[in-house]
């Protein structure tokens, strides 16, 4: 989230789309209640089913799954065509003004650059006009047709009302007045939050929905507002902080990037990722790259790090290859992974395409389970009769499964999805002989270390230089190694503007990131926490929640990263003179001297108004991007198809087969292969969360297996009708990867749409279910879903696919 | 009368010295006899949180005993802690489980292994699962490293093992596993967060 839960109480207008935050996120979502009763708020929500959301909502429109970007930008088209954006704040506050190559172009679905062999873009023609001094030119009349304002009309003009209806099935007055509420927060002071989730994450081109919208609340002046801001509502209670810590294969911690083949040495791997600022006088924040990346360095080699060997550069390992969960499962599906670790991750369940995930790791020589509960994973290879097919006998793989404990047992902290950081205390012991996370990898570590110590082997350099200064070595505690992702001093920190003032004197812990240094003296596990544990203590361990300014911004409870900042882009929320443009609303001001207000300020405190310092600080522009070349599918998102789509045509660029679906997503060719097609699978199927279940984890939970104890289907009257299907009648549903059975529910409330002239049916599937747990056994709901993931993040596609039903 | 949320707990359980209940008319003897002990009133309360949706619920947990050194705490009661300033004590149908998560039937308690083409699990000691799993990955590491690429590009890389993080851990253990991870030169790495 940009903002925070508790700020949604301050919008003017509550979008749910991309998620159902009534079920998914219930405590969070009474804010929205909070703002319906209290602000006399909107509250609308689009979605393929009429949701718990739906239910409290002023206004509901339906969808067609796996449409939203034609529905969104259509919404933009809407906006534009009918002058409903915030001038100042697009012009000022956005790249709408600057300049694009010539060589860009759209054609028939694709951007400029497409190589349909590698499926993939060759993105230089994605790239602003410089000037001599290296400056991106821009015009401020926004007139020009190499403007990014024009190229953005131009691209959305397509996005017509009849065109949206065709593609999603939204009755045409219904999607006007759902853009009407939208164009409402236009106005400078009111605002519009969007509450989304995985609807929208999980989609061959989930991170482009999650743009579009982008796009829209840049162009209505929305970010950085209270009450605005794009705010993804996220997994398990830790899933930011595990994202933070970027327990990911491309990334180091504080979203880093992992050095490359391409980057042999330190110099050219800073020097890629620092970059310079594209318009005079703008922040360009990431220029601090190399303070926060040997602050890395030097938290996990120590003294090893020096100056002389690049602190230890080649420790780290270089990344081959993609390394997401789809990638994984497919190396290891082609034999070429030996070992693998499962840690409170039940991926059997829960990644797509079940009989290739099991397949994939019945070749693995030995796979490790740590898990406080018996997950489906640990049992891949028992039978357990129709819900998992298996042959002991005929499974090499040699399989442990350790117990560890859960958040009662544990101390530490968690990181919600306001990117607020709060710690917890450990209530009891775990049962048995379970053991905490910490103690387990650790204990794995130096019984490596020692084994490598004693008989040596491959590159033993980074596991013996490992840091590892913790006074209990085989039980690091949770407060030390806070400490280590906060940061301290290793020498004496000295004042930029005075080298004789010394800020930091060595052995202390920094108070913030500004204090990190790229010469060694200072050490930091994790930047974007860096102060979180200060000189006065565990800051994310504070529990004083006094709200002065009213706003709910609560800034002496626990500690929100950056910078104990709740409300990301704040600078945004004044005009170019530092006058809020809601003052009702006042999260920030420019008082003369510096800015302050309710909040830490997104900006350099002394920067005056008129050095014309822009608000997004993370980009070298210093704006935010309407145009952002980031993206691997296009600058600007354009509507694609799911992989297994009921059309054969995609109605933005019917003449081109190959924009069907995403053009840049990779696909596996076997994967590929048992796509199905929509003469055998007719139906559109979706998959979602229940309120009172939370993925395949209360299945273990008597009470949550009490209240919603046996699998089921949603399907909408009419399908039933037409396929004889009573409500409580066992269904078999099936894709072209397998089947599933369960119990039918039939319901008013998933609509049947026309698409492109056709009655088009949805079949909705919720996930909770599995072989192991107290509920009735079930059927892995994944059994049915397709291989493939966003083209950039790479989550997988289970919000939209093909499925049959008939009666079991 | 100001009365704290923790007083209040006081003032309902039976040890009081009765002046309050006085207060209100009623003889201390017969009180005593009337109100019934406050069931948390003895518990040890500690601060916690809802480890399922990003909300991140506070939680208050009451377990038996006072956490001295041979005291066994029993967690027997979890509720939501309304000094939370999101959550406000609220809790939903699944936070409202959390004491049956905690007490599951189904959580592990031991090391097991099951050997390979075995159709059962074997309790094993810690020392001998450690033991065990550090051999496969030593083996697997030493055979398979990749100190340079073909031009010649230091890469230290072990490309054939993997490891799935646990969003549900606290920022600590994900950020020493991290760590253990780029030290021992895995590149394999992910998170329920992408999924």
């Amino acid at each position: 989230m940009t903002n925070h839960w508790v700020d949604i109480k301050n919008a003017d207008l509550v979008l749910v789309m991309g998620g159902n935050a009534a079920e998914a996120h219930p405590c969070g979502f009474k804010w929205a209640i909070e703002a319906k009763k209290d602000r006399k708020a909107k509250l609308v929500t689009v979605d393929p089913r009429f949701t718990r959301s739906a239910a409290v909502s002023d206004y509901y429109a339906p969808l067609r799954a796996g449409s939203d970007i034609a529905f969104l930008g259509g919404v933009i088209h809407y906006l534009l065509a009918n002058d409903k954006i915030h001038h100042d704040y697009v012009k000022h506050y956005s790249n709408a003004a600057f300049l694009i190559n010539p060589g860009f172009k759209f054609e028939d679905g694709l951007f400029s650059g497409y190589n349909a062999e590698k499926r993939n873009y060759d993105k230089a023609t994605w790239s602003y006009q410089l000037d001599k001094d290296g400056f991106a030119m821009v015009d401020e009349s926004l007139q020009d047709p190499n403007c990014v304002f024009q190229l953005l009309k131009k691209h959305y003009s397509r996005y017509t009302p009849e065109l949206v209806n065709k593609v999603t099935g939204t009755p045409k007055e219904q999607f006007l007045k759902v853009c009407e509420y939208i164009a409402d927060t236009a106005a400078p002071d009111k605002t519009m939050t969007i509450l989304y989730a995985l609807g929208w994450t999980q989609h061959s081109k989930g991170s482009q929905n999650i743009r579009t919208m982008a796009i829209i609340q840049t162009l209505l002046g929305n970010m950085g507002m209270a009450g605005g801001g794009i705010n993804a509502l996220r997994g398990h209670a830790n899933v930011q902080g595990i994202t933070d810590m970027c327990t990911f294969g491309a990334n180091l911690p504080g979203y880093l990037t992992c050095p490359t083949d391409a980057d042999p040495d330190r110099k050219t791997y800073l020097e890629k990722r620092t970059p310079k600022p594209l318009r005079p006088g703008q922040m360009n924040f990431p220029q601090n790259y190399p303070k926060w990346f040997t602050s890395l360095c030097k938290a996990w080699y120590g003294n090893a790090a020096t100056k002389e060997n690049d602190f230890c550069y080649d420790w780290l390992p270089k990344l081959a290859g993609a390394q997401d969960t789809l990638a994984m499962f497919d190396r290891m599906h082609q034999g070429k992974m030996n070992g693998f670790v499962c840690q409170g991750f039940n991926p059997l369940a829960s990644v797509s395409n079940k009989k290739k995930v099991g397949d994939a790791l019945a070749k693995l020589k030995y796979l490790v389970v740590i898990d406080p509960l018996v997950t489906d994973t640990s049992e891949f290879w028992k039978p357990h009769g129709e819900f998992n097919e298996a042959d002991p006998a005929k499974i090499a793989t040699e399989v442990f499964r350790l117990p560890s404990t859960l958040f009662a047992e544990q101390t530490g902290s968690y990181t919600n999805s306001g990117r607020v950081i709060q710690w917890h205390w450990k209530a009891a012991d775990g049962p048995g002989e379970s053991r905490d996370d910490i103690d387990i990898v650790a204990g794995l570590f130096l019984k490596l270390k020692a084994m490598y110590a004693k008989d040596g082997g491959k590159f033993p350099d980074a596991i013996m230089g490992l840091t590892w200064a913790y006074r209990q070595p085989a039980r690091p505690s949770p407060e030390e190694l806070l400490q280590e992702i906060s940061g301290k001093a290793l020498g004496d920190v000295f004042d930029p503007k005075d080298a004789t003032k010394v800020i930091v004197p060595a052995g202390q812990q920094i108070a913030g990131f500004a204090q990190l240094r790229d010469d060694g003296s200072t050490s930091c596990g994790n930047w974007i926490y860096g102060g979180c544990w200060s000189q006065a203590g565990n800051l994310t361990a504070r529990r004083d929640n006094s709200d002065p300014s009213g706003l709910g911004q609560t800034l002496n409870w626990g500690f929100a990263w950056p910078a104990n900042r709740r409300i990301i882009y704040n600078r945004a929320s004044c005009d170019l003179s530092g006058k809020p443009w809601d003052p009702k609303r006042a999260v920030l001001r420019w008082t003369g001297t510096a800015w302050g207000g309710n909040d830490i300020p997104d900006m350099r405190p002394d920067a005056a108004p008129d050095q014309n310092v822009m608000p997004f600080i993370m980009t070298p522009e210093g704006v935010a991007r309407l145009f952002a070349p980031g993206m691997a599918e296009g600058p600007f998102p354009e509507h694609y198809e799911p992989f297994e789509t009921p059309l054969e045509k995609n109605p933005f660029s019917p003449n081109n087969p190959k924009t069907l679906s995403n053009p840049a997503a990779r696909v596996y060719k076997a994967d590929m292969e048992v796509f199905g097609k929509a003469k055998d699978f007719p139906y559109v199927c979706t998959t979602y969360r229940l309120v009172e279940h939370y993925h395949f984890w209360t299945k273990h939970s008597k009470l949550n297996a009490i209240t919603q104890p046996e699998q089921f289907v949603e399907i909408g009257e009419e399908l039933a009708k037409e396929k004889g299907i009573a409500n409580g009648d066992k269904v078999k549903v099936r894709s072209n990867r397998g089947f599933i059975k369960a119990v039918a529910v039939v319901t008013k409330r998933i609509p049947t749409l026309m698409i492109d002239g056709r009655k088009t049916h949805t079949v909705g599937i919720p996930i909770h279910w599995g072989f192991k747990g107290l509920t009735k056994p079930g059927f892995i709901t994944n059994t049915l879903t397709p291989y493939v993931g966003d083209a950039n993040s790479q989550t997988p596609e289970y919000k939209a696919f093909l499925v049959n039903i008939e009666k079991a | 009368m100001q009365v704290t949320r923790r007083q209040f707990f006081k003032i309902c359980s039976a040890g009081l010295g009765g002046s309050s209940i006085a207060m209100l008319g009623y003889s201390p003897t017969a009180a005593l006899a009337e109100v019934r002990a406050f069931k948390l009133a003895k518990a040890t309360e500690t601060r916690n949180m809802c480890p399922y949706c990003s909300v991140s619920c506070g939680v208050l947990i009451y377990s038996t005993g006072d956490k001295s050194k041979n005291s066994k705490a029993d967690i027997f009661h979890i509720e939501g802690d309304p000094d939370n300033p999101v959550s406000r004590g609220t809790l939903c149908p699944k936070g409202a489980g959390l004491l049956d998560m905690v007490k599951s039937p189904n959580r592990l308690k031991y090391p097991e292994v099951r050997e390979p083409g075995s159709n059962e699990w074997k309790r094993i000691s810690w020392d001998e699962a450690i033991e065990r799993i550090a051999k496969h990955m030593k083996a697997d590491r030493d055979a398979n490293f990749v100190e340079k690429n073909d031009a010649g590009v230091t890469v230290n890389r072990w490309p054939t093992f993997g490891f799935l993080a646990s969003s549900a851990a606290g920022n600590e253990a994900g950020y020493l596993g991290k760590k253990v991870l780029r030290g021992l030169g895995v590149i394999g790495i992910d998170t329920q967060a992408r999924i």
